[in-house]
């Protein structure tokens, strides 16, 4: 087995160890789409939203929120606290490099991500009869920007805080903006033109209009899409720049 | 045959001069200290030794390659137990020696090492359940498991009971008799004196003083400890002008003389001189502890004077 196997498969078994990041992760997303369809209102067909119920689009929001809570609370949390801990000094004296451990973290939250994000669709589905994705590559491309654009943001928390409690802190103040431009206070569609448009120039809020108009059968807009990319780009080289190993 | 050699290693932290022109070797085979107060730069100059940190002054060699650019040779053949780490807490036992036996290309079976450890009992438990003793064995264990040509343990035994502290002692003179050369990080004089072959004396960032314990103790101004209660107070004075002394205390009734073997005849011929009788009387040979007073007292005297 390699250096950078055994540390996934250690780092996998750990993470299934962690009640919180699994129920927050992988179950919240899905419980909380079931409690808002229980608002029969919410089960409607809504004329501000082009004949949808809010249930539906409610989904891609939540398909986020497990995005939002594993890239910018769970990550960073584990990451300071390897930091903080000399787990990451400890393994620079082997042969390993602490960088398997970064990249089975980016990679075990990014696949817990996608799981929350696909039991929420599965849910949604068979629970309030929401309809699947139409354009299902889309809908793939459109995730997989965001989860780069989601880890992007962890590792730039990651970078900046010095302790484990500062990442929590840091993680809370960008977690609670990230569900507002996801979608999940209110639906992004009927915010007034101007507040939208700021919200679209977000990461969260661009993915979640992407996702929308995956789900609803249309090519995602190329800007949505753009502006995914070029926060990954920017927050990377942020995180690069001011990463500390110890 | 020198295994590393470190050779006038400066290392500053901002306005601090952690290390300073050191310089000293190690033979392989051997069990090397270093030996020093808190904040004298021993962990520092260890860890430029294992490429964790990188010198601004000087060189380093281990086993003929630079730490920190050669890390990757250097971490296949060094084994570390470092001060300050911890695992991750939920991992067990067993599941931290696999990992970390993936690391290695040729890894030591970890199994003998656990038995000899005295750990096979905790390989289902949680790292974060260990006890200190116990961890610490574990950091040992996985220290060895590359086969390292050298092990560099710092501050093994400062979290440990009396007890454990003898038992992780054999265990190092265990693995020095394999063929291990050890690099030992310790404050504790009593450690030194048992376990090493040569110390260095680190006081403020500086080695002041290098070689067998036995050398340290015995070329140090006081070798010899005497001690004694006076049935009649003796004169201060004349104790302190006794040859070779170099301090005279007191404990109550107790008269403490630390000095050399020219002292001891000079006290019990002051003793029958006065006609006092000395109950208690005890001389011994100073510790490494008591070298290391002498010593660093010595280099305090010279800055001030300085």
């Amino acid at each position: 087995m390699s250096a950078s196997t055994a540390v996934l498969k250690a780092e996998s078994r750990l993470f299934a160890r962690e009640p919180g990041s699994l129920f927050w992760v992988l179950a919240f997303p899905s419980l909380l789409l079931l409690a808002i369809g229980l608002i029969p209102a919410y089960r409607q067909a809504d004329p501000s939203l082009g004949g949808n119920r809010v249930i539906d689009v409610y989904v891609p929001s939540v398909v986020l929120v497990a995005l939002i809570t594993a890239s910018v609370l769970s990550m960073p949390g584990a990451l300071t606290t390897y930091r903080e801990r000399g787990i990451l000094r400890r393994m620079r004296t082997t042969p390993a490099r602490p960088a398997h451990l970064l990249i089975a973290q980016l990679v075990l939250h990014a696949v817990a991500a996608m799981l929350g994000a696909v039991l929420a669709i599965v849910a949604g589905r068979v629970v309030w009869a929401v309809a699947l994705p139409e354009q299902l590559l889309a809908y793939g491309i459109t995730l997989l920007l965001a989860t780069l654009a989601g880890l992007a943001t962890g590792a730039v928390i990651t970078a900046l805080a010095r302790t484990a409690k500062a990442a929590q802190a840091i993680g809370l103040a960008v977690f609670f903006p990230s569900m507002f431009a996801a979608g999940i206070y209110v639906p992004i569609q009927v915010l007034p033109d101007t507040v939208r448009r700021i919200i679209e120039l977000l990461p969260f809020g661009a993915a979640a209009q992407a996702l929308n108009q995956a789900a609803s059968g249309s090519w995602p807009a190329w800007t949505h899409l753009a502006v995914l990319a070029l926060w990954t780009v920017v927050l990377m080289g942020v995180a690069a720049r001011w990463f500390r190993w110890e | 045959m020198s295994i590393v050699e470190v050779q006038g290693l400066r290392k500053t932290y901002g306005a601090v001069t952690a290390v300073d022109d050191v310089s000293f070797t190690v033979a392989e085979g051997e069990v090397f200290g270093i030996l020093g107060p808190n904040g004298a730069g021993k962990t520092t100059a260890v860890e430029c030794v294992e490429g964790l940190r990188t010198a601004d002054a000087g060189t380093i060699r281990v086993a003929g390659l630079d730490p920190v650019r050669q890390h990757d040779e250097v971490t296949r053949i060094l084994g570390v137990q470092l001060q300050e780490s911890e695992l991750q807490a939920k991992l067990t036992v067993r599941e931290t020696l696999e990992m970390y036996s993936a690391f290695y290309a040729r890894p030591a079976d970890w199994r003998p090492l656990v038995a000899r450890l005295g750990l096979a009992e905790q390989l289902g438990r949680r790292f974060g359940k260990l006890s200190g003793g116990q961890k610490q064995r574990l950091f040992i264990a996985l220290s060895l498991l590359g086969n390292p040509r050298i092990a560099v343990f710092d501050e093994l035994t400062a979290a440990l009971d009396p007890r454990a502290r003898r038992e992780t002692w054999q265990l190092v003179r265990d693995i020095n008799s394999s063929g291990v050369t050890i690099l030992l990080v310790t404050h504790f004089m009593e450690e030194a004196q048992y376990l090493c072959d040569r110390v260095a004396v680190f006081d403020r960032g500086r080695v002041v003083a290098l070689g067998t314990p036995d050398a340290l103790i015995s070329g140090s101004d006081s070798s010899v400890v005497i001690s004694f209660r006076p049935s009649e107070p003796l004169p201060a004075a004349a104790l302190e002008s006794l040859p070779g002394a170099v301090s005279v205390a007191y404990e109550g009734a107790k008269v403490i003389v630390r000095g050399n073997d020219e002292t001891v005849d000079a006290v019990l011929a002051m003793i029958g001189r006065e006609r006092v009788t000395a109950r208690g009387l005890r001389i011994v040979d100073a510790t490494l502890d008591d070298a290391f007073l002498s010593i660093t007292a010595k280099t305090e005297a010279a800055q001030e004077g300085s």
